[in-house]
């Protein structure tokens, strides 16, 4: 472990906005992929399910 | 898959790898199902320690400060961006030269993911750029080449959704794909072909890291965490796919 305290570690040596500007940018990308695919595949079985006149 | 129902896969006899029984969509779309737990599985475990490893472990960097953690995501998606390329101008060629349907559709498959971190790979190299050169966008051969990168994602995507037949929108994108994949040695290269403000190679087969192993280890661990990350996702939309196109393949 690298940082003496907690507010060291978000303070990131002072560049804290351009560090979890990048990461939070990454892990928020990577959740709206996720969310857009579930709701692609939802979509996509509600469409069989209808063209095939299943309940 | 043996019993003979009305939209059953095709039949494979025992014994033998089917390497082109996976071609087919309706043999693909439950495998891709079970292969995507794993993948995302991965990816999270690699995530949780390579953020460990570059955000608790890795020391400072004497030149650049904590800025420098910004690479932890930056060269992973960076990395991805162009191997996500030439995995779609692989397919998109494949699917052009060989007709079959799977493989135009690996490439639209890919096509959003590798268009995602060509994004991230710029929106963090600006978020870089700003402390350390003082600017977030410089019109270098490197941020020049990758921006290019991010049209040819959205130009193959737009090309493909403004055709209604998916056949001929697989094989008109297959063109931009495989013109495209020109530019992907170019942004690898540009570094040193031009003189540029963009940093040379991080890691090189021929040389000697030029970073502390932690750094090093920090950034392969999340380089395979996206990569195994983009697979997980590939796969899912692939399935989507797969639905949207074959009415009547899976449940």
């Amino acid at each position: 472990m690298i940082w003496q305290t907690w507010n060291d570690f978000v303070a990131m040596g002072g560049y804290a906005p351009y560090v979890w500007g990048s990461v939070g940018a990454t892990a928020a990308g990577v959740l709206l992929e996720v969310l857009a695919l579930r709701a692609r595949r939802r979509a996509a079985l509600a469409r069989n399910v209808l063209s095939k006149g299943r309940p | 898959m043996t019993s003979p129902t009305s939209h059953a896969a095709p039949r494979l006899a025992p014994g033998r790898i089917h390497w082109f029984g996976y071609a087919s969509p309706q043999v693909f779309y439950p495998v891709a199902g079970r292969l995507i737990p794993w993948f995302a599985g991965a990816a999270l475990v690699l995530a949780a320690i390579g953020l460990a490893i570059g955000f608790l472990v890795a020391p400072t960097d004497h030149q650049q400060g904590d800025a420098y953690r910004i690479i932890f995501v930056h060269v992973p998606a960076a990395w991805l961006s162009m191997l996500i390329y030439v995995a779609m101008a692989f397919w998109a060629g494949l699917g052009l030269v060989l007709n079959t349907r799977l493989s135009a559709m690996m490439a639209r498959a890919l096509a959003p993911t590798g268009a995602l971190f060509t994004f991230l790979a710029l929106w963090t190299g600006a978020l870089w750029g700003r402390p350390t050169w003082g600017a977030w966008w410089v019109w270098d051969a490197r941020l020049t080449s990758e921006l290019l990168l991010l049209f040819l994602y959205v130009g193959f995507m737009a090309l493909q959704a403004a055709i209604d037949d998916p056949v001929r929108g697989d094989k008109a994108g297959a063109v931009i794909a495989l013109v495209g994949v020109i530019n992907v040695p170019v942004i690898y290269f540009s570094v040193q072909w031009w003189n540029t403000l963009h940093q040379g190679a991080s890691v090189s087969l021929r040389a000697a890291p030029s970073m502390a192993t932690t750094m090093l280890a920090g950034m392969l661990v999340m380089t395979f965490a996206l990569w195994a990350y983009a697979i997980a996702a590939v796969l899912a939309r692939l399935r989507c796919i797969i639905l949207e196109r074959e009415r009547g393949v899976a449940p």
